[in-house]
């Protein structure tokens, strides 16, 4: 079932949860709404199970107007962040609730309820629980019951609340890997909100960006990766540093801040703005280059991992935040940076936001202009 | 940050404050004297006094016509009051609970005005407004209708004087439970009275019970405010506190405290079943 949302609105007294928003889910597609909390993406979800009901604008299932439609009736599955498994019932019970309050004529017989109940229990691996009550189960195996209970109405469009938010990093993973083999199995369309990037990227075919009530970026993942449309997409997807400065009164490639400054490969004016370098857009080593002047103090270094993780702060140019630079082991040991050394950070590839715009970025590839050139 | 860590290990090595064995041996002693003179003396003395003429006598004033109509009309006060306030006590913690409305706060506050205000005052409100001279009971008269010094006044200042019972146990406990239980039942399908029946009743159900229990025993036991607008007449509008209070009068000493033996063993009774309920509400919470 595909989903339309047409100038969707809602207010919560004096705050505007949503600005009036348009989006279209395609039938089969997996889509993740990410943003911060505040952003309204739980709000909108909420309405689109009709949980909630939306100011102005128009919900379609199917080209079908449900914007008026009771909860009970949009025959939607909907997944709690806190799993809301209802706490007097057993596994069983809870799982066979959808199916127990059907109207007399369309419930099924006792016997092919308790048949159904077992082979979700069975899909969600857990058939040794289902006579446990929630208090006894862990927030993972929650969380599997709580979408067993929504899928048993086999609904065509499954809806998820923060669904791995309670639970603990390693469980968190599998369970999402686990959601993406369900959905691509069943087929059905499923939305799910998070504010975890890392999680919208890895499970959804498409994400939603939302930011105060307003969609900021709607793409694919390698696409909301590779091209973020906006300062804020790009602050949000995380591990970026910033550097700010003005167009360069004698070069007019350079964008610098005091005596710290970036050349821009050929064929690049500076202007004043905001240069945004991924932690692994740049490398680092105990020399300026001819590309960038950027020297820096190393605060921390962290070996753990596939890669080394160094905190750095600016030496003689202000920056918001600390920044963060991740290089291989290898290069790593060919000059073993200590914590108290000085060093200077080489921009390989990034995104200029001009000051006087909010438009798109200007991607920045310094590869492409020259080689890495080391003065002494 | 040495010398903190000092500091500290020689406060824990130190008695705590009333560890000396003899200061606890006073204090424990002096709170069972005091809940032994205070509490449990009269209470012996109730139904000492009552049996002070043998059980005889007992059985006499207690099948006595007016202490049979006093419990009778006492029961039937506890019986409206009852179903009453918990219909209303759901309703309320309901709507402050789960919906979001100008004025809920206000609401809120205004559970709390029958404990605030001292029941002969709420007595004396109702007797204003719905008494012969009052605002609403010159319209009452003039159809025929007397609230006042009958049965119906008395099971007004009641319902009165009880409402907040169901509604502050329900509150707490709802607001701490959230709406997505209900939520859910509703996403998959459930009817308005499906999802109350079946998940939020079981949900709420021990702090039902305690909060009708604690309603019926205050509605058994209310005296000030049913004094004022009851009348006192014997046979017809004495509940059982007002005609213990009446034979007391009488100088008829073991009638009242035979009758008073009633409202104590009910009292008792109340303390048992809501030892119980709140076991059963700690067991069911964890």
């Amino acid at each position: 079932m595909s989903i339309q949302i047409k100038q969707i609105s809602k207010q919560f007294g004096d705050f505007q949860a949503l600005k009036p928003l348009d989006l279209t889910i395609n039938e089969g597609e997996l889509v993740g709404l990410l943003g911060p909390s505040g952003s309204g993406k739980t709000t909108l979800l909420r309405i689109i199970a009709g949980l909630e009901t939306a100011d102005q604008g128009q919900i379609l299932f199917s080209g079908k107007d449900v914007t008026n439609l009771h909860v009970r009736d949009r025959k939607v599955g909907f997944v709690f962040q806190h799993y809301a498994l209802f706490r007097h019932m057993t596994v069983a019970e809870n799982i066979a609730f959808g199916l127990d309050v059907l109207p007399k004529k369309q419930r099924p017989t006792k016997a092919t309820i308790k048949q159904q109940v077992a082979e979700l229990l069975d899909k969600v691996q857990l058939s040794h629980l289902a006579n446990r009550y929630p208090a006894q189960l862990s927030g993972g195996q929650k969380q599997r019951i709580a979408l067993a209970r929504a899928l048993a109405m086999q609904p065509r469009v499954l809806l998820l609340d923060e669904p791995f938010g309670a639970l603990d990093a390693k469980v968190r993973k599998e369970l999402r890997r686990w959601l993406r083999n369900l959905h691509d199995e069943l087929g059905f369309t499923s939305v799910f909100v998070t504010h975890d990037q890392e999680e919208a990227l890895e499970v959804s075919d498409r994400v939603v960006v939302m930011s105060q009530g307003q969609i900021e970026q709607e793409a694919t993942p390698q696409d909301l990766y590779q091209q973020p449309a906006s300062r804020f997409v790009y602050d949000f997807l995380g591990g970026v540093n910033v550097f700010e400065g003005e167009a360069a009164s004698l070069k007019s490639n350079r964008l610098e801040q005091g005596k710290a400054w970036v050349a821009f490969p050929d064929g690049h004016k500076a202007e004043a703005g905001q240069l945004y370098l991924r932690s692994h857009e740049l490398s680092l080593s105990n020399q300026p280059s001819a590309i960038a002047h950027l020297p820096l103090k190393i605060k921390a270094v962290s070996l753990i991992g596939a890669e080394v993780r160094v905190e750095l702060e600016p030496l003689g140019w202000q920056s918001q935040d600390l920044w963060d630079i991740t290089i291989s082991h290898s290069e790593y040991n060919l000059w073993q940076p200590q914590r108290g050394n000085t060093c200077y950070a080489h921009p390989q590839a990034g995104q200029l936001f001009a000051s006087n715009t909010e438009h798109q970025p200007r991607p920045i590839n310094w590869q492409q202009g020259f080689a890495l050139i080391k003065t002494a | 940050m040495s010398n903190h860590k000092t500091s500290l290990s020689k406060v824990s090595h130190q008695q705590r404050i009333g560890d000396q064995p003899w200061l606890r041996r006073l204090l424990i002693g002096l709170a069972f004297l005091l809940v032994g003179s205070l509490l449990v003396l009269p209470l012996i003395a109730i139904f000492a006094q009552a049996l002070s003429a043998g059980l005889n006598i007992f059985w006499v004033n207690l099948s006595d016509k007016y202490t049979l109509h006093a419990i009778g009309l006492t029961l039937l006060v506890a019986a409206l009051t009852v179903p009453l306030n918990l219909v209303f006590g759901v309703f309320l913690a309901w709507l402050v609970t789960r919906f979001e409305f100008p004025g809920r706060r206000i609401l809120m506050t205004l559970i709390d005005i029958p404990f605030a205000v001292s029941p002969v005052v709420a007595g004396l409100m109702y007797l204003l407004l719905y008494g012969s001279n009052g605002w609403v009971g010159g319209w009452l008269m003039e159809n025929d209708l007397q609230l006042m010094f009958a049965w119906p006044g008395i099971v007004m200042v009641t319902v009165f004087i009880t409402c907040p019972f169901v509604a502050r146990e329900l509150i707490p406990l709802m607001q701490q439970q959230g709406s997505s239980e209900e939520e859910a039942a509703l996403s998959l399908g459930a009817s308005g009275w499906q999802m109350f029946r079946r998940v939020t009743l079981p949900n709420i159900k021990w702090a039902l019970l305690y909060g009708v229990v604690l309603t019926n025993a205050r509605a058994v036991g209310e005296f000030g405010a049913v004094s004022v607008v009851s009348g006192n007449i014997r046979g017809e509008t004495n509940t059982l506190p007002l005609h213990v209070e009446l034979l007391y009068q009488d100088y008829n000493l073991v009638g009242a405290f035979t009758s008073a033996t009633l409202l104590a063993a009910l009292a008792l009774l109340t303390l048992v079943v809501k030892t119980f309920l709140e076991w059963r509400q700690q067991q069911s919470a964890s």
